[in-house]
């Protein structure tokens, strides 16, 4: 089932069968609740063709012949055949109810535990409405799939292959020529299956880029409104939504054509049976009793087969959602999952050994963050660009602070990445202690190294949870302390003081507000190991300083990176790096190099002028 | 025969797909027992009463219908023609049975004359009716669709429309969430609704007329009675609907807390990751996942009751007018025939039950998205169009820049909560003005009435003498333009992104004003250059180099009026450096409001306004603020020596 692993970016086009194989072994644990629906659904529409039966025996026999008992003795069958119908209608969707709802559920849960554990790199490549309709949409569509249109393929084959097997017992002659359309039915249905699920995927994919641009424009509101753009935006959208309208309109016309020629050539053959019959009856060699009887069974038929398709729109649409589903499942988390063993590069570092243990035996030189000859590319990037990164080697000694400097967009933030693992090295390796990072569960690694992001992100949970987050089993008092360092006691006076809910749905907080939980966030756990990526841009001056200068204590019992922009922050590093061109080009204390590096002294003071004219 | 077999079908099918994802987020109604869904697993910390908490916010009585009337009115014409098709095709369904009884009974005994005439009248008569069955059926398909897909453009449409021109002031208060929910899911709900259910009541509504009109033709006891056993099925479908907006409404709940978790957890996958949240998250998830999964299979469990209990009632009315029709048959009151095509008749009519509870379902789950588009389209602009714009008068004197004037201004949010008390400020054409102040001090509150993102409750602000509520939208942001700390990048690329500033500008002038704010050499450093897209690596530029866009934007833009709030706070000093030297040359005659926490910037201002607590409490040259002995002369102190 795994062989056919397709490419993230570009599906190959599966077979329908195929696509659907591959939900087995979702379905696995219900299919026995499955197949006896399968069977109820069967015992069902039988007893739908018995009652008309019933029926018909009731008014030749005991009403004819105006006969009370029997008239009561019909009555009563009838009554039971009902009740039964009823029922076997009630358990089919009883049986399967909770069941498939668990599949959908479990296919959900499975989507995000595996979308947790991608890379950062596939979800820079993956808007997150792309992966939501999988997970909802999709989803749906694919139990829906097995609730019904699943259940009356089968029911439905086995009407109309037995059905024929009766026609043809009856009336050879006559079956054949019912039989007729049926190869001209196939192949106009495979055509238009083919153009149907294109049109499907085209649709799907379309009404996905629709969304990104609501979600765009809301998110970008701001921007448009402050350049008055809502015409732009309007033109682009009404662009998409009428696209999106069109590939709708095609899969009507496509689904019109099925069902114009479902309905067409049984019904044709079915009048030249009729032509044909009532010819052989004239001719005397049918009875008339049995054309009818023929042709009402024929007739009975009609409705199976119609069904035929749109049982197969929708069995085509769920083979394109189950595609986009394991579209995102086929994508490989990369190398040593969180579980798995460590990574060859282990050699080096002795996995398993605490880390504080590898420091003492690794000695001075090995303690502390080491960064060896790291290279890192985009995994999407072209061939012929030259990588972010080409050869980093820094030391960060056991408690030491190190800035890193660098002009926008040298690759401060893409370095910071790599610590965490949230993207891997291409080449060269990083160690903590002694130890290799590659060879660390990213579990362990995380754990041992902090990070403050440059976007701080809050989460929907209260500013207790939201900075608790950080260490486990922390409490009260490291959360006070950690809102202490990060000069965000403001979170005592909100509404609820720490317990006042935030994110996307409470209260919302200003840029700096939140650059200040998110700080707290990385400091609470008194880590190992501190990454922080200028964390400090949005405060104003006042609580720069303050933060500073609370920051500086816990600065002292951590290794820390620091990135950043403003010598207010170089000045919290006991040494700076400087990178450039993809390298650390210059280590040194901020003042060593501000005077002796060109490069670092412009980054820092802009234009040197400037800054004499200042001092003067 | 042929009576029996929809029946599968009606009673089978789902639900449509669509309903469940009707937004994130229910139908709640005020007093609603199920209580605001929005924050249903999330104790709603502020208890505020205000309207935006909710999903559905409060619209006229009968918005929703006579949105619906409106969006329909065009369509009035297709759907009689729908109507009309569909009669007939109905009709060429129906004509086959017909067509055999009458080969039996005419075309046998005619072939045996040897007049073949009938039977080629029957044969083309059948051929007709199949050709038009499938024709009419795809014509009808088409038709449908095309209403449907038209309202949807429509509706779509307007709710983008809506979306845009509504104030900042309500996009800082309904969470963009809801607002894409709106957008999305919601519509996706009317979609199945106009897609499926228009059609499937049509043909029900269709289906029930004939079938009484037939059965009453039959024998008025017979039809009767069948009418007559309308009123339990009515009742169980009224019970039905009562009982299934109830699970339905906690079902699109549980998915709104799905989504939300979901998608929160996707936008923020890098802390998630870092601080190891995937066990807490997955924990949290299932736990959601766990009561959508309970409220699905609840749904599906409402419906199998649905469908057996109407069956039950419409196959026990069967068995019971079948056998008071036979005992009249017995009588000689009914006609033996009479009753044998009654009855078949009678399985027909009770056919379409179980499509109605599913019509009932996605009409239900379409409803309550209606009702919440209905109540955000029913929002007013707090930052109203003007009815009858003006135009800005000449431009006096040589520069760009253009005379700003607060008149008499206060502003305060709707909730109450006073953010600026009344004040008057004016500020020259061409004069440069650096706003400093701690967080809260309202300097962005005062961008915002600026740029007119915010009206102000009192008062009004001018340009040129022209208030700015009377400028018409794209006169205004010739006037004034705000350059924000957020410099939000649009999928496309970095030109386009650009060129949102001035459209149709020439790649020349993009670079020109790439170039003047510095951002030229990283544009070209980029794959492929200006051309390089910034969704595909989005992540990768960062947020400096996305200010710079920023910058480029609103450069090319050439307002007469230039707002910075905090636009350089991401920049490094080099980079703020150029910033601040093209803004030497690009502010020169340009009036410019700077708001700044860095004070770097303020040395390029002429005039430096200090707020504190929602007022002016400082106002003068840098030089003479800074000789001074206020707060700005202390800041300036602190902020030097942060430097060395």
């Amino acid at each position: 089932m795994t062989e056919t692993r397709g490419d993230p970016a570009r599906p190959r086009r599966r077979s329908t069968v195929r696509s659907l194989l591959r939900l087995w072994p979702y379905v696995r644990p219900v299919r026995g609740r499955l197949l006896a629906a399968a069977l109820m659904a069967v015992l069902g529409s039988l007893m739908s063709l018995v009652i008309p039966l019933a029926l018909k025996w009731m008014v030749d026999g005991p009403v004819a012949d105006r006969e009370p008992s029997g008239v009561w003795l019909g009555g009563l069958v009838l009554l039971v055949l009902g009740s039964a119908e009823a029922s076997l209608f009630w358990a089919r969707r009883a049986l399967t109810a909770r069941p498939l709802a668990r599949v959908e559920a479990d296919m959900r849960a499975s989507l995000y535990r595996h979308l947790q554990r991608l890379p950062v790199s596939f979800h820079d490549r993956w808007p997150s409405g792309q992966l939501l309709s999988r997970a909802t949409t999709d989803l749906m569509l694919l139990r829906i799939f097995l609730a019904f249109p699943l259940t009356f393929l089968l029911v439905n084959g086995v009407t109309i292959v037995a059905g024929f097997l009766i026609l043809l017992t009856q009336e050879w002659t006559l079956g054949l020529v019912l039989l007729a359309p049926v190869v001209p039915l196939i192949v106009l249905c495979r055509y238009f299956e083919e153009r149907y699920s294109q049109a499907a995927r085209t649709a799907q994919d379309r009404t996905g880029d629709l969304t990104t641009v609501v979600e765009e424009s809301v998110l970008g509101i701001r921007v448009v409104k402050g350049f008055g753009r809502h015409r732009g935006q309007e033109r682009a959208f009404a662009a998409l939504a009428g696209g999106v309208r069109d590939t709708e309109l095609r899969k009507a016309g496509l689904l019109g054509a099925v069902w114009a020629v479902i309905m067409i050539l049984p019904e044709l053959a079915l009048g030249a049976a009729l032509v044909l019959g009532v010819m052989r009856v004239a001719d005397g060699d049918l009875s008339a009793g049995t054309l009818v009887a023929f042709l009402s069974t024929a007739l009975a038929l009609r409705w199976p087969v119609e069904s035929m398709g749109f049982l197969l729109a929708i069995t085509n649409e769920s083979a394109t959602a189950a595609d986009r589903f394991f579209e995102v499942m086929d994508s490989r988390p990369p190398a040593g999952e969180p579980a798995s063993v460590p990574a060859p590069r282990a050699a080096a570092g002795k996995a398993g050994a605490g880390t504080a243990k590898a420091a003492d035996a690794w000695g001075d030189e090995a303690a502390g963050l080491r960064l060896e000859g790291v290279e890192f590319r985009y995994p999407d990037a072209p061939a012929d660009a030259p990588p972010v990164l080409r050869g980093v080697d820094l030391h960060i000694r056991p408690g030491e602070t190190m800035a890193l400097v660098g002009t926008t967009g040298s690759g401060k933030t893409t370095l910071t990445a790599l610590i965490p693992r949230l993207h891997e090295a291409t080449a060269g390796r990083i160690t903590l202690d002694g130890q290799d990072i590659a060879a660390l569960p990213r579990e362990r690694l995380r754990r041992l190294v902090s990070v403050a992001f440059e976007d701080p992100t809050l989460f929907s949970a209260t500013v207790a949870e939201n900075v608790l987050m950080g260490a486990e089993g922390a409490g009260e008092p490291e959360l006070v302390r950690a809102l202490a360092v990060a000069q965000a006691d403001f979170a005592h006076d909100l509404p609820d003081g720490t317990a006042t809910q935030v994110g996307e749905q409470g209260l919302s907080l200003s840029g700096g507000q939140r650059q200040r939980l998110a700080l707290a966030r990385a400091v609470v756990g008194e880590p190992r190991f501190l990454v922080l990526d200028d964390p400090l841009s949005a405060l104003d001056v006042h609580t720069e300083a303050m933060v500073e200068a609370a920051l500086r204590k816990v600065l002292a019992t951590t290794t820390a990176l620091i990135v950043a922009h403003r010598p207010s922050t170089v000045l919290l590093a006991d040494r700076v790096a400087l990178l450039s061109g993809g390298r650390v080009t210059a280590v040194g204390t901020h003042h060593e190099l501000l005077h002796g590096n060109r490069e670092y002294a412009a980054l820092m003071s802009g234009e040197p002028r400037g800054e004499e004219g200042r001092t003067r | 025969m042929t009576t029996s077999a929809p029946d599968q079908r009606t009673a089978e099918e789902e639900p449509a797909a669509g309903r469940t994802a009707s937004g994130p987020a229910g139908t709640p109604r005020p007093g609603d027992p199920a209580g605001p869904t929005d924050s249903a697993d999330s104790t709603d910390s502020t208890g505020s009463s205000d309207p935006f908490d909710k999903d559905v916010l409060p619209a006229p009585k009968g918005a929703s219908l006579a949105l619906l009337r409106s969006l329909l009115a065009p369509a009035r014409w297709p759907v009689r023609i729908a109507v009309v098709v569909l009669l007939l095709q109905q009709a060429a369904v129906q004509a086959g049975p017909l067509l055999v009884a009458f080969a039996i009974d005419r075309g046998v005994p005619a072939v045996r004359r040897g007049d073949h005439g009938p039977l080629t009248l029957i044969g083309a008569a059948y051929l007709v009716s199949a050709l038009a069955s499938g024709l009419l059926q795809f014509a009808f398909v088409r038709i449908t669709a095309r209403v449907g897909q038209d309202v949807l453009l429509d509706l779509r449409g307007r709710i983008f429309r809506h979306a845009q021109s509504l104030s900042v002031d309500f996009h800082d208060r309904y969470t963009s969430g809801r607002l894409i929910s709106r957008a999305t899911t919601d519509v996706e709900s009317i979609r199945e609704l106009l897609n499926e259910g228009l059609q499937e009541l049509i043909g029900i509504a269709l289906s029930v007329v004939y079938v009484s009109a037939v059965l009453l033709y039959l024998d008025w006891g017979v039809g009767g009675a069948a009418v007559l056993s309308f009123a339990p099925l009515y009742l169980l479908v009224r019970s039905y609907r009562r009982r299934s907006m109830l699970v339905y409404r906690e079902r699109s709940t549980a998915v709104a807390s799905v989504i939300v978790k979901f998608t929160e957890t996707m936008n923020g996958i890098r802390p998630v990751q870092a601080f190891r949240r995937e066990r807490a998250n997955e924990k949290d998830f299932d736990a959601l996942n766990a009561r959508h999964l309970k409220a699905n299979g609840a749904a599906m469990l409402e419906m199998a009751r649905y469908v057996v209990t109407s069956r039950l009632v419409a196959n026990t009315a069967l068995a019971g007018i079948v056998l008071w029709g036979a005992y009249r048959v017995a009588d000689g009151e009914l006609a033996l025939g009479a009753l044998a095509a009654s009855v078949l008749y009678l399985r027909r009519l009770y056919d379409p039950i179980d499509r109605l509870a599913m019509f009932l379902n996605s009409y239900q789950s379409a409803a309550a998205s209606l009702e919440k588009i209905a109540g955000l389209l029913a929002q007013r602009p707090s930052v109203p169009e003007p009815r009858e714009p003006r135009p800005l008068p000449e431009r006096t004197g040589g520069g760009p820049g253009r005379e700003v004037v607060f008149d008499g201004v206060r502003f305060a949010y709707r909730t109450g909560g006073e953010v600026l008390p009344r004040f008057d400020l004016t500020l020259p054409a061409g004069q440069t003005v650096a706003v400093v102040g701690s967080t809260g001090a309202g300097k962005s509150t005062l961008a915002k009435l600026l740029s007119r993102f915010y009206d102000p409750t009192e008062g009004e602000v001018r340009l040129d003498g022209v208030p700015l509520r009377e400028l018409a939208g794209p006169e205004l942001r010739r006037g004034v333009v705000m350059v924000t700390q957020e410099s939000f990048l649009f999928s496309g690329t970095v030109a386009d992104n650009i060129a949102i500033g001035r459209p149709g500008a020439t790649r020349e002038e993009m670079e020109r004003a790439a170039r003047a704010i510095g951002a030229h050499d990283f544009i070209t450093a980029l794959p492929d250059g200006y051309d390089t897209d910034v969704r595909k690596r989005g992540g990768r530029i960062s947020a400096g180099q996305r200010q710079l866009v920023g910058f480029a934007r609103a450069l090319l833009a050439d307002p007469a009026v230039l707002i910075l709030d905090e636009a350089t706070s991401s920049l490094d000093v080099p980079g703020e450096r150029a910033v601040q030297r093209a803004m030497g040359t690009v502010l020169r005659g340009r009036t410019a409001v700077v708001i700044a926490h860095r004070l770097s910037t303020v040395e390029i201002a002429d005039r430096v306004l200090v707020m504190a607590d929602g007022r002016i409490v400082e106002d003068g040259t840098p030089a003479e603020l800074i000789a001074g002995t206020g707060r700005f002369a202390e800041l300036h102190r602190a902020w030097r020596d942060s430097l060395v």
